[in-house]
């Protein structure tokens, strides 16, 4: 029997964890001599205020939301892909050479093709780990992280050599062709009226990252694979015994978990810098893990999580502008965040589990 | 009459009310941040040095995204702070977009031009500092071979190294000028092992002055001039306190006057493109107590004449990024 109603688990433990960690922000804010409250005023101010926040905010979202996907499909079947930067890397060079590959008439045909690049990036990146975790057993978190290396060395090496424009000094490609740009909120809802800030980047990917949401769900929890992506998490044995072949879960949960992290690349290369720039990730694949941690590896867990962490993009971001908070404190915010909602999740649980059933027996009594 | 004079007074302190409010300039670090010991703090110096002499504020942000370079450009210029100045090259396809919109903001960037009314696109002349610097590397060395050590491969610093080239072989026309790049990544700019080991190799080439335009990979070229008996020249800022005695000079970029000027002319900022050069003071070689030993009477000379005359237009230096190609070698 469950200590804690099902309601607690899913919302008290997190929002309990989250206010902890703005507590402790706070106390971080006014150690330097700035106001907290205002702080966290300009924040949600900054984020969720104005539709051009609010389309920061949904951008960073996006991001998060595929990257916390993909770390959780992998996490199902008990393997820790911390390769998530590496193989979005790949995706946004498999979107880039989509994108420049022809002058692309129209994004309906630009974004499918992108979505196939990406992925398939993506996927292959996350295969080569997973094959020598399946069939040599080197051990999956330590060569994905490997792999995240080889994999900025790799994309550099392409950018600077084939893809650089000549003369230029930014380590970037040549930027994509207006058939190949994606529609904007503002593109896509001005038809209803409605007047969305143009310079926000966010864009038609979120909708597929809700999508891929909706997808993940139905994999994990509808279909056959699924199951079997869950056994073999759950007791390796006990899966072989059923007849599920360990190697074939392993590979294919790695390869659905990098394609969901090259799928990142339509939104930030092509989505909104329309080019391939060197690091285009910037951390969103490790930022998935927390997404993934804080999510309880379910898909609404995750978007939630992502906007989370959207917000604290975003709202970072406006500190920074308007409050002159220096921005490695933004980094120790986030840090806090991800300390007390993952790795101190006991610290509120256990006397929150305490407390229900002491309630409990006083009602039974 | 009355009537009318206090319509003209209302009229002249609303005109000076809505100058005070669009008073203030505001700089955009780059993503290495403003304590880089090098670019981006130069800038940050020349935005104090202008907020000490004239008591004014400014607003500054260093950036942790790629996103959010338009998207600072775009607060800063709604926010009506004017100038607004950018620290790195990397600000300029944030820049064309945004500019446009914002015909009544002045925009300046460094290392960069950008083509648009309310721009001012400041760049240097690299090349003719390092000239200088290569005469003084010719006079320094006995025999005649010297070497350069850049950082990323790009054209910029090749613009520097042909500059550092023709000054040498301006001295000495025989002599020989080792180049070599640390690398094609940005990771080039901060490899001071790496730095160490090209000059060390350098050196066994028969080097005996080192040109250091690599960022940090230069601390380590630097450092690795003195351990080997050689000389060594900086980069950027002033480097002749790093290790005293052992560099010759350094070839001074001074990012931190361009962003007082900008400053300093407010909303007034002239447009178009700002060429710090010899001319104007914006490149020189530095001298100062530390590398006064090193400096000798006939080279002071030659260091004067050379920059005589290229102020005068009778030495012409070739700018590699021109035509990406050099004469030199």
């Amino acid at each position: 029997m469950q200590a804690m109603p099902k309601w607690a688990d899913a919302v008290l433990i997190p929002l309990i964890s989250i206010l902890l960690a703005f507590f402790f922000s706070g106390l971080m804010i006014w150690a330097i001599g700035k106001d907290p409250v205002v702080a966290i005023q300009t924040m949600i101010q900054g984020a969720f205020g104005s539709t051009n926040g609010i389309g920061y905010t949904l951008y960073y979202t996006t991001n998060f939301i595929f990257t916390g996907l993909a770390i959780a499909v992998a996490y199902h079947a008990r393997l820790f892909n911390i390769g998530g930067e590496g193989q979005v890397m790949l995706g946004g060079l498999g979107v880039a050479l989509v994108c420049l590959a022809i002058d692309w008439p129209h994004w309906a045909l630009a974004l499918p093709a992108a979505m196939i690049g990406g992925a398939v990036f993506g996927a292959a990146w996350a295969f080569i780990p997973a094959y020598l975790q399946a069939k040599r057993g080197s051990h999956i978190v330590i060569t994905t992280m490997m792999f995240n290396f080889i994999a900025s060395a790799f994309v550099g090496y392409i950018l600077l050599n084939y893809l650089k424009v000549p003369g230029s000094m930014s380590t970037e490609s040549a930027g994509f062709s207006a058939g190949a740009h994606l529609p904007t909120f503002h593109e896509m809802l001005a038809p209803f009226g409605i007047n969305f800030s143009k310079n926000a980047p966010a864009n038609i990917s979120f909708l597929i990252a809700l999508l891929a949401a909706f997808g993940f769900w139905v994999l994990i929890w509808k279909t056959r694979l699924g199951y079997e992506i869950r056994s073999f998490g759950a007791s390796e044995t006990a899966a072989k015994y059923a007849g599920i072949n360990p190697v074939r879960i392993t590979i294919i949960a790695m390869m659905i978990s990098g394609a969901l992290c090259g799928l990142m690349a339509i939104n930030n290369v092509m989505g909104e810098a329309e080019r391939l720039i060197d690091n285009a990730p910037e951390g969103a694949g490790f930022i998935g893990i927390a997404v993934a941690l804080m999510g309880r590896n379910h898909p609404i867990g995750i978007v939630l999580a992502a906007l989370l962490f959207g917000f604290l993009y975003q709202g970072g971001a406006e500190l920074t502008f308007w409050e002159a908070i220096p921005r490695e404190l933004i980094v120790v915010i986030q840090g806090l965040v991800i300390m007390f909602t993952g790795a101190l999740d006991n610290m509120v649980r256990a006397p929150l589990e305490k407390l229900f059933l002491a309630l409990r027996k006083t009602k039974e009594a | 009459m009355t009537l009318m004079k206090s319509f003209l007074g209302a009229a002249a302190t609303l005109a000076l009310t809505a100058g005070a409010v669009t008073a203030d300039p505001a700089i955009i670090f780059d993503l290495g941040g403003k304590f880089d010991k090098s670019f981006n703090e130069s800038a940050y110096e020349g935005a104090e040095r202008w907020a000490k002499e004239t008591g004014g504020s400014y607003r500054d942000v260093e950036l942790t995204s790629d996103a959010q370079r338009e998207q600072a450009l775009r607060r800063f210029a709604e926010s009506g702070y004017n100038p607004v100045v950018m620290a790195g090259f990397s600000f300029a396809t944030a820049l064309e977009t945004v500019a446009a919109d914002y015909p009544d903001t002045k925009f300046a960037i460094i290392d960069m031009v950008v083509d648009a009314p309310n721009v001012r696109s400041v760049v240097f002349s690299e090349h003719e500092g390092s000239y200088l610097v290569g005469v003084a590397a010719a006079y320094a060395a006995k025999g005649d071979t010297v070497s350069f050590v850049g950082g990323m491969d790009i054209p910029l610093i090749s613009k520097f190294a042909c500059g550092y080239a023709q000054g040498f072989k301006s001295v000495k026309p025989e002599g020989k000028v080792i180049v070599n790049m640390t690398g094609t990544t940005p990771a080039a700019w901060n490899d001071p092992v790496k730095g160490g080991e090209l000059t060390r190799a350098q050196k066994s080439a028969g080097s005996e002055v080192v040109f250091a335009a690599a960022g940090g990979t230069g601390l380590g070229v630097l450092q690795t001039a003195k351990d080997e008996g050689m000389l060594a020249i900086g980069v950027d800022s002033n480097q002749n306190y790093l290790q005293p005695g052992t560099v010759l000079t350094s070839m001074v970029k001074r990012v931190d006057n361009a962003v007082f000027d900008a400053f300093t002319q407010g909303t007034e900022l002239e447009s178009g493109i700002n060429v710090m050069d010899l001319s104007n003071a914006g490149v020189s070689a530095a001298m100062d107590e530390n590398n006064a030993s090193l400096i000798t009477e006939e080279m002071k000379a030659a260091l004067a004449d050379a920059e005589a005359k290229i102020i005068s237009g009778e030495v012409v230096v070739h700018d590699y990024m021109s035509d990406e190609s050099c004469p030199a070698y």
